[in-house]
């Protein structure tokens, strides 16, 4: 297993409808994203847990691209990955982030 | 003076040495090496029914087990080699040149014994090719066929699975050829007759059924929801914006995820009897929904498919049956209706390069093409219209000075990375270096880029009908790659200028949201449900039942 993390400023806090939003379950699918609010200065961090080693540079990519679209802050996004692809995982955060936002996308 | 009738009396020849073998038409299985080797001759031209799906597999046993000493260098042609007995042919001596069409299953051996040079590979061809050149340069010695029954007078009688049958025994029957066939059971009365009996010469009962693969069964449990997120993009990104009413469906997941889904989100989007009426497909069980919803109006076949047999039966009206109430399929015919009669090909591949050429080629795997590069091609003799094809044609012709005409919309359908994140976007095709190691004359390409109309990815659609220039091109194809290495080198700037044009669509322009892209849309999520979605009529082979 792999340990990521990365951090994104510039956002705007972000108010939920509901409590935190688990999305994808990785019993069934490869991945599981946990989106929950939490005090960080403005700031939004991502943890990965990986199963796939040597793919830091397309997380990064993956999540800035996410950053771009939705500009979060004062969030924490928990990731955790059992050989998901890029698309997967997009997929998966954006619907993580809306459901969260209870469907202001 | 010349004489002019030199492969008749060369076939009276061979039927002479064989006589005191046959009763009639009829061979015992014992007998099959004798006939065998009484019928042929070094370095004969020979086609062994090979198909995508039925397979003469008692014939090619007995054939590959043939001494060498006496039969040897025969030229091997044949649309697929699905068989070790196809491979073992040449590894044993008795066969030494092969054209061909599709290896899939024997890809790796084959690639093995053209390295030690122990094949010489004429040329890897499309169906439609290769049958063409039966009828011009390559056409059969002997013909070792396969169908379900005979009867005495050699009437032939190949049940759904009619495959490339015809053509191959028209080809062999009447260039004084010799035609073998192994059936499953000899009978006084056939269903329906396929082959006429004058068209073949011997018959004989293999020990146990043909081997017949079912090739194009997916089970709806193993599609993911970014494949039902493609497959929204392809119903209203492409489908609807051009009217797709006539096509040809690949065989992966991909393409399965779209035909599960015609009941539920195209009629949603209300376009039931406006897309999708009719198609050169085979019997694919994933269809079944869309059938049964009433959007599909016919299917020719290249094949059938194992345990679709009782359902087709019950939907004459939808399928090509004979008398009997069966199918009859037959690849040569459904080839040519996907080739002029579609107004729409997608599948899914392995490789894609900057220009969108399109390769499953990789190395150590003489795969080969199949039917892809004739139903992902322009039809260059078309010349019927239709509003499918004749929009796709004004975007490929707008602003140059060119005459009108159409084009076939040939959509390449990939996630942009594969199993294992293997890229599906890539820089150089590994084609290039099959051709060098293989020596082959050209790189193995199964769609040329200046065919593909669209590709379609997880990322959103690329329309190269509308880039007009390769630099565009390239863009527009780097757009969609995601985060491949090609995706990672776009010019960002550019990409969003071909957004802004509608060369690059993503699913927000598309007014597709990503959170309805759940297994909930597909008709049906199990085999199961295929088999309740037709009144229990489709009986699935046992593999796909898990209940």
């Amino acid at each position: 297993m792999e340990k990521l993390i990365y951090e994104f400023d510039g956002g705007a806090p972000v108010k939920a409808t509901q409590g935190p939003a688990i999305v994808g379950v990785v019993g069934s699918g490869n991945l599981e994203v946990l989106v929950e609010p939490e005090n960080l200065g403005g700031r939004c961090v991502v943890e990965i847990l990986t199963a796939a080693r040597g793919f830091g540079d397309i997380w990064k990519a993956v999540l800035e691209d996410f950053f771009a679209r939705h500009k979060l802050a004062d969030l924490r996004i928990s990731i955790n990955d059992v050989g998901a692809t890029p698309a997967v995982v997009s997929l998966r955060l954006d619907q993580a982030v809306e459901s969260f936002l209870g469907g202001a996308s | 003076m010349r004489d002019w009738n030199i492969q008749a009396r060369s076939r009276q020849a061979r039927l002479a040495r064989a006589s005191s073998l046959a009763k009639g038409k009829e061979i015992g299985a014992a007998d099959v090496a004798a006939l065998l080797e009484a019928v042929l001759e070094p370095g004969d031209r020979v086609c062994l029914e090979g198909n995508n799906q039925k397979q003469a597999d008692f014939l090619a046993r007995a054939l590959a087990d043939l001494d060498p000493e006496k039969i040897h260098d025969l030229h091997m042609v044949q649309s697929v080699l699905a068989l070790p007995e196809h491979i073992d042919v040449f590894e044993r001596g008795v066969a030494s040149k092969l054209d061909f069409s599709f290896s899939g299953p024997q890809a790796g051996r084959l690639a093995k014994l053209v390295g030690a040079h122990r094949i010489k590979i004429g040329a890897i061809h499309t169906y439609l090719e290769l049958f063409g050149r039966y009828f011009v340069d390559l056409t059969p010695r002997v013909a070792l066929v396969c169908a379900q029954a005979a009867d005495r007078a050699g009437n032939l009688y190949t049940g759904p699975n009619t495959e490339d049958t015809p053509v191959i025994v028209e080809a062999t029957a009447f260039k004084s050829g010799i035609v073998i066939a192994q059936v499953n059971e000899i009978v006084e009365t056939l269903p329906r007759v396929d082959i006429p009996g004058g068209w073949v010469d011997f018959i004989v009962q293999s020990p146990k059924p043909h081997f017949i693969e079912p090739l194009f069964t997916r089970d709806p449990a193993q599609i993911s929801e970014i494949q039902v997120l493609m497959a929204m993009m392809a119903i209203k990104g492409i489908y609807a914006e051009y009217g797709v009413d006539r096509l040809n469906h690949g065989i992966g997941f991909d393409t399965a995820a779209i035909e599960l889904i015609l009941p539920t989100y195209a009629q949603s989007l209300g376009l039931k009897g406006k897309i999708c009426r009719h198609w050169a497909l085979n019997p694919h069980p994933a269809l079944i929904p869309a059938i049964e919803a009433g959007f599909v109006e016919s299917v020719h076949s290249f094949g059938s498919e194992l345990g679709m047999e009782a359902y087709i039966r019950a939907r004459p009206d939808i399928f090509f049956t004979g008398a009997d109430g069966s199918m009859r399929s037959n690849r040569a015919m459904c080839q040519a209706a996907g080739h002029y009669a579609c107004d729409l090909f997608i599948g899914s591949t392995l490789q894609i390069d900057l220009a969108g050429n399109s390769s499953t080629a990789t190395l150590g795997r003489i795969a080969g093409f199949g039917g892809a590069p004739n139903m992902g091609a322009d039809a260059r003799g078309r010349r019927h219209a239709s509003p499918a094809w004749l929009k796709a044609g004004r975007e490929a012709r707008a602003g140059r000075n060119l005459i009108p005409r159409g084009q076939k919309l040939v959509v390449q359908m990939v996630e942009t990375f594969r199993e294992h994140m293997q890229p599906a976007f890539v820089e150089r095709l590994d084609a290039w270096e099959l051709a060098e190691t293989a020596n082959m004359d050209l790189p193995p390409v199964m769609i040329y880029g200046e065919d593909v109309s669209h590709i379609l990815t997880e990322e959103g659609i690329a329309n190269l009908l509308l880039c007009r220039t390769d630099e565009e091109r390239e863009q527009a194809i780097r757009g969609v790659a995601g985060y491949t290495p090609v995706g990672l080198g776009r010019d960002k700037a550019m990409v969003e200028n071909l957004r802004d044009r509608g060369i690059i669509r993503r699913p927000e322009d598309l007014g597709i949201d990503k959170r309805d892209a759940t297994r909930d849309l597909l008709a049906a999520r199990s085999v199961k449900d295929l088999v309740r979605a037709s009144g229990g009529l489709y009986d699935p082979p046992k593999r796909f039942r898990n209940w």
